[in-house]
C-alpha cells in the first residue's frame, strides 16, 4: 500500500442515511474505507444492510449526508466499474450456462488481465458445469457461478450482500481466499454477513448499523 | 484491464437476449400462432365474400400484428428485474440507454420480425391484393419498432408496479394509435390507388424519434424502478 493511498480514502461516508417514506432506515453513518482494507457491515435483520450496500453502489440514491469517492464527490460516472456488486439476485440468467452468464458479464465489465472465463470457472470449482444451464445447479453452484465474476471482472471496490449464504465449507474458504487476494492487491470490500468470517489479512474494519 | 468498446458491449447484450430467446422458442411461436388464429377466424366470422374480406384485410392483418406483439411485451424486462441482471446492467461501465435499444432491438427481432414474415400470409387469407402486400410490409416494418419502443418505455414505467400488465395496456392504446391509423392509412390509400408515401413517412418520423428518445425514457425509468 502506498502513501498516497493512504492519504485519501478509496470511498468515505459522511452522515451519510437513506430515508424510506421520510423515515430513516439506518441511523447516519460515518466510516472510510482505504485500498487493501475489508469492513463487516454488522447489524441485526432489518437494520439497513442490503440497503447500504445498494447506495453504495449507486443503485439508491444518498439519502442525507455525502458519500465521497478517492476524495471526490461519488458520481456514477466516476466510478461505474470500479465497483462490483453481488447481491442477493445473483444477476444470472437461469436459461443460460455459468461460461455464457460470464462471457455476457465480460462483454459489459471487460476482464482482468491473464484472466479467463475458463480458468475463473474453475476457480471457483465448477468444473464441469460450465455448460450447464444455472437453473439446473445447485444454490451453492450458483453462488459459485456468481462468485467467478469477481475474479473475473476489474473492480477495486467489492460490495457483497452475503456472500458466505448457501456455501458449504470449502466455498467459505474459497470467499475468504477471494477476499484476502483482492485486498492484497490494493482492493477492498464491503461485506455484509452474521459470522462465518475467518479473514486473515489483518483486522477487518467493522461498521455497525443501528435501525 | 481494459474496457469493453461500445461494440464489444453491444454484441454481448445483442447475443445474450437472442440466445435467450431461442432457448424458449416456445415463447416466440406463441404470438405468430395468435396472429394465424385470428386472421383464420375472421373469414368464418364475416362469410368468405371477396369484397368485403377485401376491404378490411390490411386492417385486420396490421391490428393482430400489433396486438399479437403485446402478447410478449409484458415480458420484456421483468425476468431481468427478478434475477438481479438488470442491476449489473445498470452498473455495467456502458451508457444503459444503448444496451436498453439492443435489448428492444433483441425483442423486436424475436416477436415482431416473425409476424412480418407472415404477414404476406395473413393477408392473402384476407384476399388482399398481391400489388398491396408490399406496403403492408413497408408499414409493418416501420409501426412495429415503434410499438417495441414504445411499450418498452412502458414496461419500464410500470415495471415497478405488480400485475402491471393491466396499466400497461391501457396505457399504450393512446400511444399505438397514430401508428395503427397512419400504417392502415398507407395500405387503404394503396388499395385505393392513391399515393401512400405521405403516411409512411410520417411513421418514419415517428420512428426515427422513438428510437432516438425511448431508450433514453426506458433508462430512466428504470434507474427509478430500481431506487425504491
Amino acid at each position: 500500500m502506498t502513501a498516497a493511498n493512504t492519504a485519501v480514502p478509496l470511498l468515505e461516508a459522511r452522515a451519510l442515511s437513506f430515508l424510506r417514506q421520510d423515515e430513516p432506515v439506518f441511523a447516519p453513518l460515518d466510516f472510510h474505507l482505504h485500498a487493501g482494507e475489508l469492513a463487516l457491515v454488522e447489524g441485526d435483520n432489518g437494520s439497513g444492510k442490503t440497503t447500504l450496500l445498494r447506495i453504495l453502489a449507486g443503485l439508491l440514491h444518498v439519502g442525507e449526508g455525502e458519500l465521497r469517492w478517492r476524495g471526490e464527490p461519488m458520481q456514477r460516472d466516476t466510478c461505474a466499474g470500479e465497483i462490483l456488486f453481488l447481491g442477493h439476485q445473483l444477476g444470472l440468467k437461469a436459461d443460460l450456462s455459468p461460461r455464457e452468464n460470464l462471457q455476457i458479464a465480460a462483454g459489459l465489465f471487460g476482464c482482468r488481465d491473464g484472466v479467463s472465463v475458463a480458468t475463473a470457472l474453475e476457480e471457483v470449482g465448477l468444473r464441469g458445469y460450465e455448460d450447464e444451464p444455472v437453473r439446473r445447479l445447485s444454490a451453492g453452484q450458483k453462488k459459485r457461478a456468481a462468485l467467478a465474476r469477481l475474479l473475473l471482472l476489474p473492480a477495486t471496490l467489492w460490495l457483497l450482500d452475503e456472500p458466505y449464504a448457501n456455501l458449504d465449507r470449502i466455498g467459505i474458504a474459497l470467499v475468504n481466499q477471494l477476499l484476502e487476494t483482492h485486498t492484497a492487491a490494493g482492493g477492498a470490500a464491503l461485506v455484509t454477513s452474521h459470522g462465518a468470517v475467518g479473514f486473515h489479512g489483518g483486522e477487518p474494519r467493522h461498521i455497525r448499523m443501528h435501525a | 484491464m481494459k474496457r469493453p468498446g461500445l461494440a464489444t458491449a453491444c454484441t454481448a447484450m445483442l447475443r445474450r437476449d437472442l440466445t435467450l430467446a431461442w432457448r424458449r422458442r416456445g415463447d416466440i411461436a406463441m404470438p405468430v400462432l395468435y396472429a394465424l388464429i385470428v386472421t383464420m377466424l375472421f373469414p368464418f366470422a364475416l362469410g368468405p365474400e371477396d369484397t368485403l374480406l377485401q376491404r378490411i384485410a390490411g386492417g385486420v392483418v396490421l391490428v393482430t400484428v400489433l396486438l399479437a406483439m403485446l402478447l410478449a411485451l409484458d415480458a420484456m424486462f421483468s425476468s431481468d428485474i427478478e434475477d438481479g441482471s438488470l442491476e449489473q446492467l445498470v452498473l455495467a461501465p456502458q451508457p444503459l440507454a444503448l444496451m436498453l435499444g439492443m435489448k428492444i432491438l433483441a425483442h423486436w427481432l424475436t416477436t415482431a420480425l416473425p409476424l412480418i414474415v407472415i404477414a404476406p400470409l395473413l393477408a392473402a387469407m384476407l384476399h388482399l391484393p398481391g400489388a398491396v402486400i408490399p406496403v403492408l410490409l413497408l408499414a409493418l416494418l416501420l409501426a412495429t419498432p415503434l410499438l417495441s419502443l414504445l411499450g418498452a418505455v412502458l414496461v419500464a414505467l410500470t415495471a415497478g408496479t405488480r400485475r402491471s400488465g393491466m396499466l400497461l395496456a391501457l396505457m399504450l392504446l393512446p400511444l399505438c394509435m397514430p401508428a395503427v391509423i397512419f400504417a392502415a392509412g398507407a395500405v387503404a390509400a394503396a388499395q385505393q390507388g392513391l399515393p401512400w408515401l405521405a403516411p409512411i413517412a410520417w411513421l418514419a418520423a415517428a420512428l426515427v424519434l422513438a428510437v432516438v428518445l425511448a431508450p433514453l425514457a426506458c433508462a430512466a425509468a428504470l434507474r427509478i424502478a430500481l431506487d425504491a
